[in-house]
């Protein structure tokens, strides 16, 4: 995967991006949170060997916060896109 | 021993050719191993040898060593940061420093100092805070300053012209590199001798779980019934752990290394620069080996990059200028899970039955032998070794991180 496709400006060298990790959801109402539940939500992660939704961050470039769906075993990149809030 | 040898030349009889043997999937196994790494075959070796548990599977989705026991930079050493860190590798350390005579198989284990470089005011104080640690628990750690590390290593550059200048350096004497395969090979044959099966190209599929318990193994090769699983897969620990619906604060990402062409001897001791993000030593054959820090993005692909190369370079370069003119012979990478507090999660999840050691991130190979006694002790006795009950799972919903990132990577 040396290109990365950035919803603003199209095709780049994937060292002009950060990559964020896979998106995951805030907690609706965090006081409501057990310190399990918290532990969950701040560290554990799906870690799939498979296609991920991910955040990527287009530091070196428009500064565009947006969602990739990448297959972590092949690094094939399957679409790029904005966020919208019902990716959440 | 020559005698040996020449009688066996011209007796027409060969030693058996296989170090480990084959054998069919029995239905049942006390306990099944997943991952035929170092870890693996330690814990199995241990179980054997030490609690007469020999009734036990080590499953292989690949060859024994094809993950990161075959992968890494076979750097030993015990001089962390945390007390729990420096108490556990350092048994390490002392377990390898036996294990060629304990598997009666030479594993090439070379002590020849480790040094860790810093190059800026942080980084001293943090070498500081290290060797403080390591002698409190008794391990041979100091810091040096740039006469002694020219001393140990001449031609590192130690002058004031390079970009990030050496001010001083952890000097860590026991430790040293290894021969990667033959920890893998030895703790096998060992294992293997005692009984134990090893199944090679044996993917595990699915784990049975009933009422909160492991019952089961479904593998590429059939069923196995057994009431103790332990997840040995650093890399893929994630993709196991799953199947007994249980997550894990793990992100699997690439580390890259590479070698070069063999040179005389030169360089003696191991040479880490946490800074230029890069790590150096010369194996007996004369190659250098070097190694990095994680890629910038995770993922389970194990595929070079020309980018990680470019940087490397550039970082020895600055370390050993006079490399200039020499080749690289290969790159690889391999698989790191990490953990947020760079440190491992070993022993009991909530699923009764089902054991893990995982989030080895880029420090799994140098543990394999404590490891493997541990969790040996932690599976015979169903208790947890003090050793590592800072390192159970639990500890995240505790809030009682074991934080080693300053001394278990270089990428920070």
């Amino acid at each position: 995967m040396l290109l990365l496709t950035c919803p603003n400006c199209g095709d780049r060298n994937v060292s002009e991006f950060h990559f964020g990790g896979e998106l995951s959801s805030r907690p609706k109402d965090p006081s409501a949170l057990s310190d399990a539940e918290w532990a969950n939500y701040l560290y554990m992660h799906n870690n799939v060997m498979d296609a991920q939704t991910e955040w990527w961050h287009h530091n070196a470039g428009c500064g565009l916060w947006f969602l990739a769906d990448r297959h972590t075993q092949t690094n094939e990149v399957i679409k790029t896109y904005p966020y919208t809030k019902r990716d959440a | 021993m020559s005698i040996q040898l020449i009688r066996q030349a011209f007796s027409g009889d060969r030693p058996p050719p296989k170090m480990w043997r084959s054998h069919e999937l029995k239905e049942q196994y006390d306990v099944v191993i997943i991952g035929g790494g170092a870890h693996g075959l330690a814990c199995a070796y241990y179980l054997a040898k030490e609690h007469g548990i020999t009734n036990v599977a080590v499953l292989e989705k690949s060859y024994i060593g094809a993950g990161g026991s075959g992968r890494n930079t076979a750097i030993i050493r015990s001089n962390y940061l945390t007390p729990e860190g420096v108490r556990f590798y350092d048994e390490s350390v002392k377990l390898y420093e036996q294990l060629s005579a304990e598997l009666n198989f030479n594993v090439m284990f070379s002590q020849r100092g480790h040094l860790t470089l810093a190059h800026t005011d942080g980084g001293v104080n943090t070498m500081r805070r290290r060797a403080e640690v390591n002698q409190i628990e008794g391990v041979n750690s100091r810091l040096i300053f740039p006469d002694e590390i020219k001393s140990l290593c001449p031609y590192l550059d130690v002058s004031d012209h390079p970009r990030y200048p050496i001010l001083a350096a952890l000097y860590h004497p026991p430790g040293g590199i290894i021969r990667h395969d033959a920890v893998v090979w030895g703790y096998a044959h060992q294992a293997d001798v005692r009984g134990i099966h090893i199944h090679q190209n044996t993917a595990v599929t699915g784990i049975e779980v009933q009422d909160g318990k492991a019952t089961g193994v479904e593998t590429t090769r059939g069923c196995i019934k057994t009431g103790t699983v332990l997840n040995a897969t650093a890399g893929w620990a994630s993709t196991i752990t799953t199947m007994v619906g249980l997550q894990l604060p793990l992100i699997t990402i690439p580390l890259q290394a590479c070698v070069t062409e063999p040179l005389k001897p030169f360089l003696d001791v191991v040479v880490v620069s946490g800074s230029l993000h890069v790590y150096i030593s010369q194996t007996d054959r004369g190659e250098l080996v070097m190694g990095a820090s994680v890629d910038p993005f995770s993922s389970y692909s194990m595929a070079g990059s020309l980018t990680f190369l470019e940087g490397i370079a550039g970082h020895v370069l600055e370390l050993f200028p006079s490399l200039s003119h020499v080749r690289i012979l290969r790159q690889w990478a391999g698989i790191c899970e990490m953990p947020p507090d760079y440190s491992p999660i070993m022993g009991f999840t909530p699923v009764d039955g089902f054991l893990i050691d995982v989030g080895w991130g880029t420090y799994g190979f140098k543990a394999s032998p404590i490891a493997g006694k541990t969790l040996a002790e932690l599976i015979a006795t169903g208790k947890t070794p003090t050793l590592i009950a800072p390192f159970r799972l639990s500890r995240f919903e505790e809030n009682n991180l074991v934080g080693e990132k300053g001394a278990a990577a270089v990428g920070h």
